[in-house]
């Protein structure tokens, strides 16, 4: 079947078998910044944005992604600049494999959540894991970075 | 000591942080090329069982199939996954494809087909008809059952390591100074006990991945997630039978690693496929197969037995292990080793020392490295039985440790007689701050020995714990590491190093290192690392060794640069070498009468010396005759729901001495990851399987590692130290911090209720079955 996507602002068709995960597809199609880490929607890695909000690409039909919005961290490229300033000033960026679905979620948190407390931060990227860093450093980069966006 | 550094101590952004953030294609499946053959393999669903047939004839029916292998197929030669020097200490006793499988997920056949989907339908479509045999699951039972687990007639270790696989034992040690059964019953104290320690899975977040194709002159090519890509040519060389000539292997980025992609699970296969058919190849394991068919940490058992004086003066340690290897015996005996090369030394006031014990083979998930590397498992028994010590003489568990714990300008005699696989060196610690961790760390949690635990609401307690821990640096006298500079024009050098950056950001504090020596700025270091027909030989990352031993290396080869330097311009000056002087920046002769800048004068080598012109580089390599271990106080507070028996863990507060950290950003955040996998382990994580030895943790839904909820506060700071062998002072800091909170929470809890847990992890269950047969005793 085909599904067309609008990825990063640039809509395309996609010939997709009818059960493909919409990161196979993505990946497959050159979205190589969209990661896939455990099949079953437990890491984030995936994460994208289905018009606006984080989605895990992993356990999400391509399907069901007909006609919509797709954003990769590709499609903030600018936004993604600045935060990894923050994320490689706290050391915190280690293997890197989480970044771009993290970077995204703190993309998505910064327009919902206003002035979101420490454990609304958590709360709100439980979901991205990472076994690298102990969660301290990216937390402390994630506050300084939405401090300094705050002005 | 030097501590006015440019370079190190400085926290330098990683040097691929921001393309990696910003989702640059990066990783091995990132880049392996649209049209790579699809290889999927296919697992055993027993424990244990013969092949008896593999019938692929429908397999061959799906459109895109391209090739599929079976044990016929594929050369018989036994050799070891496990990444380690040579020859290896871990018994070469698996086969690429074998007639026997060995647990649930061992290689049973691939197929290879033109995507994924055709591939995956292949897979579906291999008939395997299986005799199945007993398994053994429970590893206190393996030694000499009725099942041989591994009865083929090839396989052997390469040195003796105490193998005798009839009696399903993959290695065994012994060792013994002093007479310690004689020392322990003179002693008028005595502790014995045993603890357990489970598997745990390393869930590096990039699962294992390879990517295999023949270039131009018909070579062997692998992009692989591999921590160390020389012993990964040398081990397929041997397991394919191929002159290692023929072998290219590349490291790009690496998605996490904690020592999971220290062996070989996935490059044989790919490269098989390439092999036969010429074409490019693939294999990315899924998340199930990572849990099932990858390695997980070694299971233990360990008993400990203490003998002390009444005053707290402890005289004899007795360490016997039984450890489980699983289905292949990687590791088997190093992993076992460190669990008292860096335990017992911690306590080297003692009169007599015991370490033995036995690595068994089972019918489950092999075991192979896992950051901690042994010391964890030895460290939860031997810093849990300290403060069971320190209970029974109703002393602070903290002046029992400073009594009898190793300082500066100390030795052991462990250091000499063990290390990884053999004897060890010995070794004076010329750098460690323990005393001051510990004093520090009592200050950062406030410890008060009167005041461990008190009750903060109606069934809810808090309290402390601790526990001091060691590592290494490297693997002295076995493993070495050597790096390249170059200088190119306009005045920066090129760093090519075998050095592997598995996320830590070693490629960066090495550039810093090189850096530092050279007098320049880390920009100008370009850095290229990991690809064994460009950059020298390195061990790769494992044993706490990328700093010390790379680190060291790479000060050598900028050592010789700067002296590459001043012979280039003393020859223009028409002095002798030894009258130029280098500062970064400019080279001049001593009495200051001609200068040249090093920008001036790489162009000069390369573009304007006409006869003269050359390339001026420079290496170095390093071995290490030491292995200065970092040390580590941490102390945990936790709140204890004696209702639930859930723990939580408040503050972790870790006290590191790594020597000089040469970046403190990246130091700390390797103390926070590894603080954090070790409270895991502590408390959650755990391998499970079902009775006929399936795994029940084959996802991340039923294995739980920490999310950052998790996370309250973890408290992180460097003693002021300085090791005299390191770059510029430095020691490891990769794997200590994951060593302690095993001990430490299990104290804590025993200083909340009086339970006393030897048996990890400390689920609610456990706890509150504890407390509930402490408050009955």
């Amino acid at each position: 079947m085909t599904i067309t996507l609008t990825v990063n602002g640039q809509e395309k068709v996609h010939m997709i078998t009818p059960g493909a995960m919409l990161v196979d597809v993505l990946r497959s199609a050159g979205y190589t910044e969209v990661k896939k880490g455990c099949d079953t929607g437990s890491c984030g890695v995936c994460t994208v944005l289905l018009d606006g909000l984080p989605i895990l690409s992993c356990s999400y039909l391509a399907a069901k992604a007909d006609g919509h919005e797709i954003t990769t961290i590709r499609g903030l490229e600018k936004e993604a600049a600045e935060f990894s300033e923050f994320l490689v000033g706290e050391g915190a960026d280690q293997c890197g494999f989480c970044s771009p679905g993290l970077a995204l979620t703190v993309m998505a948190m910064k327009k919902e959540l206003k002035a979101p407390s420490d454990e609304e931060i958590k709360h709100y990227l439980a979901g991205n894991l990472c076994r690298c860093s102990g969660y301290e450093g990216q937390l402390r980069a994630i506050k300084k970075y939405l401090e300094a966006c705050r002005g | 000591m030097d501590k006015h550094f440019n370079e190190v101590g400085k926290a330098r952004p990683k040097i691929d942080g921001k393309g990696l953030v910003t989702g640059r294609p990066a990783y091995t499946d990132d880049l392996a090329c649209g049209d790579a053959l699809v290889v999927k393999i296919i697992r055993s669903p027993h424990a244990h069982a013969r092949i008896v047939s593999v019938d692929m004839s429908d397999a061959q029916k799906v459109s895109g199939f391209v090739l599929a292998l079976s044990s016929k197929d594929v050369k018989r030669i036994p050799f070891t996954r496990a990444g380690q020097g040579h020859p290896e200490p871990s018994p070469h006793d698996k086969f690429i494809l074998d007639e026997y499988v060995r647990y649930v997920g061992d290689e049973v056949a691939i197929v290879a087909a033109i995507d994924e989907e055709s591939a995956a339908e292949a897979a579906r479509l291999v008939k395997v008809e299986y005799e199945v045999l007993d398994a053994v699951l429970d590893f206190e039972e393996a030694m000499d059952n009725p099942t041989v687990i591994h009865p083929e007639p090839e396989i052997h270790d390469m040195f003796p390591i105490g193998f005798e696989p009839k009696r399903n034992i993959a290695a065994a040690y012994a060792m013994e100074i002093g007479d310690v059964e004689k020392v322990l019953e003179a002693s008028e104290v005595r502790i014995k006990a045993s603890y357990h320690t489970q598997a745990q899975a390393h869930v590096a977040l990039e699962p294992h991945t390879a990517y295999t194709y023949l270039d131009l002159h018909g070579r062997l090519n692998v992009i692989t997630s591999t921590q160390n890509p020389f012993h990964t040519r040398r081990l397929l060389g041997q397991a394919l039978d191929m002159p290692l000539r023929n072998i290219r292997i590349q490291k790009p980025r690496i998605g996490g690693g904690f020592g999971a992609k220290q062996h070989l699970h996935v490059e044989p296969y790919a490269a098989l496929v390439t092999l036969k058919t010429g074409k490019p190849a693939k294999v990315v394991l899924s998340r199930k197969e990572v849990f099932e068919a990858t390695f997980s940490r070694h299971q233990m058992r360990i008993d400990v037995g203490i003998g002390a004086t009444r005053d707290g003066h402890i005289r004899a340690i007795d360490m016997h292990v039984l450890s489980n290897t699983g289905a292949y015996g990687e590791h088997a005996l190093t992993v076992f080793m460190v669990g008292g090369s860096k335990t017992l030394p911690l306590y080297n006031k003692v009169e007599a020392v015991r370490f033995g014990g036995q690595i068994v083979y089972t019918n489950k998930v092999p075991a192979g490295a896992y950051r901690g590397y042994g010391a964890i498992q030895g460290n939860f028994a031997l810093e849990s039985a300290i403060d069971e010590l320190a209970a029974k003489l109703g002393m602070d568990p903290v002046e029992l440790r400073k009594k009898n714990m190793i300082a500066e300008g100390q030795t052991s005699e462990v250091f000499k007689i063990m290390g990884e696989g053999g004897e060890g060196v010995e070794m004076i610690v010329e750098s460690c701050k323990l005393d001051y961790c510990v004093k520090r760390g009592c200050r950062l949690i406030d410890w008060l020995p009167s005041r461990l635990a008190y009750e903060v609401a109606p069934g809810r307690i808090r309290a402390k714990g601790m526990a001091i821990a060691m590592q290494g640096s490297g693997i002295p006298l076995i493993d070495m590491g050597s790096a390249n500079l170059e200088l190119q024009d306009d005045g920066f050098f090129k760093l090519h190093m075998g050095a592997t950056d598995l996320g830590t950001g070693s490629d960066t504090i090495l550039a810093q290192i090189a850096a530092e020596e050279l007098g320049v700025d880390s920009d100008d270091i370009i850095v290229y690392a990991s690809d064994t027909d460009h950059t020298p030989y390195d061990v790769g990352a494992y044993a706490s060794s990328t700093t010390y031993v790379s680190g060291n290396a790479v000060i050598r080869a900028a050592q010789n640069m700067k002296k590459e330097l001043c012979a280039a311009a003393a020859a223009k000056f028409s002095v002798d070498t030894d009258q130029v002087e280098f500062d970064g920046k400019e080279l001049r002769t001593k009495d200051g009468s001609r200068t040249i800048t090093l920008k001036e004068l790489s162009f000069d080598v390369l573009y304007h010396d006409g006869l003269n012109m050359k390339t001026i580089n420079a290496s170095g390599s390093f071995s290490g005759e030491k292995s200065p271990p970092p040390y580590m106080a941490g102390f945990v507070e936790v709140e204890i729901d004696v209702e639930t028996g859930k723990v939580d863990v408040l503050d972790y507060v870790a006290v590191v001495d790594c020597g000089t950290p040469i970046n403190p950003q990246l130091a700390r955040i390797q103390v926070e990851g590894g603080l954090l996998q070790g409270i895991g382990m502590a408390l959650y994580e755990d391998v499970q399987y079902t009775e006929n030895g399936h795994l029940r943790t084959n996802n991340l839904m039923h294995y739980k590692i920490p999310s950052r909820e998790d996370v309250k506060k973890l408290t992180v700071e460097f003693a002021e130290s300085y090791e005299p062998s390191g770059p510029f002072g430095a020691k490891s800091v990769g794997e200590i911090g994951i060593d302690t909170p095993l001990a430490a929470i299990a104290n804590a809890i025993y200083n909340a209720t009086g339970a006393r847990i030897r048996e990890l992890p400390l689920t609610p269950p456990k706890v509150l079955a504890a407390i509930r047969e402490a408050a009955q005793s």
